[in-house]
């Protein structure tokens, strides 16, 4: 019998952890509260449409040496439709993944002659939010290719990894314990559906990798830098533990 | 200009009663939280919104840092005529922003 | 006295309590009682008395997140040039300072019907007073639990 407990228990801390049944697989959506649901539902009162339409003035401004929109380039913002899905995405020139932000920076550097938006400032979150609101209603679809696989392997690796003071893995509360409370709020299955996401307690949009800061700065890890690599491999996981979900930018989450 | 999202119906009949919401980009600094130094942020907030209809007052509000950050006002208000609606917010520097939206009434 | 919208003291109250806290970085901020509240209450009405009814205000009665809180304030009323609303004011008891929001209305309204979203500090009591045309007040109140989020920034 207490070879079995102490199994029960190593099996814990390993790495394969319970995943969640296909059919079990729920959108933060469904574990917010009716008050943020009706928020999100109607686009006029939904504070991250606000950033959306910021993102619309942003994508027709033309910045850097070459004097160029994003529009310029790619024309109406609905040719964005089905991009926000595959990201993160494998860029060649990198040999390593971008996600969406970080493919907004590489436009402006390698396409516009323009400097980067520093991480996580309201422009880059606005634009995205842009972009990612053309995919609205698609389902998530992250390539699976033997490029991204290793990639893929670190996020996973890192979802499932014990960390921070409270030496818990991120896997312990979204795999095994969605739909708990944890200090009066729902744990939700940490599905990345609505990013860049209004977060009610950020009173503001903000991208997954904040969100990702936020919560390893709850078990009292050191949050990775922004457009780290660890970083954007762990968005990779989640987006591609995730798939076929629809997107929801901007959601609004607690 | 901060960003500003209003619904209201581009048509309605006479007398009909209208739902109108607003919604405008702002922090809403209440003056209470501390910056990295320690000292609070200044307070910095929208502290009047005013609704009129072709130049009548229908609706007023007086906002204190206890709105939410992006303040959202939804009221109601009789169709009586076609013509202005003017929405505008003032914030603590005593900076007005107007939004101008048309009304048809039949 | 100009009762619509009670801005002098607010300012006084802010001003002082942002002061208070320049002098203590480290002190919570000076949290407003229930006795404050009822002091703005009693500002707005004077010696009428305030009765409860004609008056629905809707919170959650567990909130997601006290920095957005969605609120809405219903008053049975015909809202005819003769009897209507002419202001609704939102109180607060426990966020350092006692006012929420101050509406102004009158007939043109239709429905006495205002929503908007506010902050919370703590679990606490909100209360939402009507001003009648007709020079009275009625209120309604609720209790709400505030929580904090997990996972936040700090």
């Amino acid at each position: 019998m207490r070879v079995l407990v102490l199994a029960v228990v190593a099996a814990t801390g390993a790495a394969a952890a319970a995943e969640i049944a296909p059919g079990d697989r729920r959108s933060g959506y469904d574990f917010a509260g009716p008050e943020s649901r009706a928020m999100q539902d109607d686009d006029t009162a939904n504070p991250g449409m606000l950033g959306v339409l910021q993102g619309e003035t942003l994508w027709a401004t033309k910045a850097g040496a070459s004097g160029r929109s994003c529009a310029d380039c790619h024309g109406d913002a609905r040719s964005m439709k089905g991009v926000a899905v595959r990201y993160p995405a494998f860029e060649p020139a990198l040999a390593q993944p971008l996600d969406l932000e970080g493919r907004i920076n590489w436009c402006r550097r390698e396409h516009q002659g323009a400097p980067p938006f520093a991480g996580e400032s309201e422009d880059l979150v606005a634009l995205t939010a842009f972009v990612a609101y053309q995919s609205r209603g698609l389902p998530i679809a992250v390539q699976e290719n033997a490029e991204l696989q290793p990639f893929l392997d670190l996020g996973k690796e890192l979802f499932h990894r014990r960390q921070g003071q409270l030496n818990l893995s991120c896997s312990q509360c979204h795999d095994d314990n969605w739909g708990k409370r944890l200090a009066g709020a729902v744990i939700p299955q940490a599905d990345p559906t609505g990013y860049p996401v209004y977060r009610l307690e950020w009173q503001s949009l903000g991208s997954l990798q904040r969100r990702l800061r936020n919560c390893m700065i709850g078990v009292r890890a050191e949050p990775y830098e922004y457009g780290a690599p660890e970083a954007v491999a762990l968005e990779l996981y989640l987006m591609e533990r995730a798939y076929g979900m629809p997107l929801e930018t901007p959601a609004v989450r607690p | 200009m901060a960003r500003v999202l209003i619904n209201l119906p581009a048509r309605a009949k006479r007398g009909e009663i209208i739902e109108i919401k607003t919604l405008i980009a702002h922090p809403m600094e209440t003056g209470y939280r501390l910056g990295p130094t320690g000292a609070a942020i200044p307070r910095d907030i929208i502290n009047r919104f005013l609704c009129t209809y072709n130049g009548e007052e229908v609706f007023r509000a007086a906002l204190f840092p206890a709105i939410a950050a992006n303040p959202f006002i939804t009221f109601f208000t009789v169709a009586t005529e076609s013509g202005e609606i003017v929405f505008s917010w003032t914030d603590d520097h005593g900076e007005t922003q107007t939004e101008v939206r048309q009304i048809t009434v039949e | 006295m100009d009762e619509r919208s009670p801005d002098p003291p607010t300012r006084r109250l802010v001003l002082f309590t942002a002061a208070g806290l320049g002098l203590a970085p480290f002190a919570p901020p000076a949290a407003a009682t229930p006795a404050a509240m009822d002091e703005a209450i009693r500002m707005l009405v004077g010696k009428a008395t305030v009765k409860r009814g004609r008056v629905k205000l809707e919170l959650p009665p567990i909130v997601e997140n006290g920095n957005t809180v969605p609120l809405t304030v219903t008053v049975d009323s015909p809202m005819s040039e003769t009897d209507h609303v002419t202001g609704i004011h939102v109180f607060n008891e426990k966020n350092p300072q006692p006012y929420v929001a101050a509406f102004d209305l009158g007939p043109r309204a239709g429905k006495a019907v205002v929503s908007t979203r506010i902050r919370l500090a703590d679990s606490q009591q909100v209360v939402a007073i009507a001003r009648l045309s007709d020079g009275s007040f009625w209120s309604d109140s609720a209790d709400v639990i505030v929580t904090l989020a997990a996972c936040a920034e700090g």
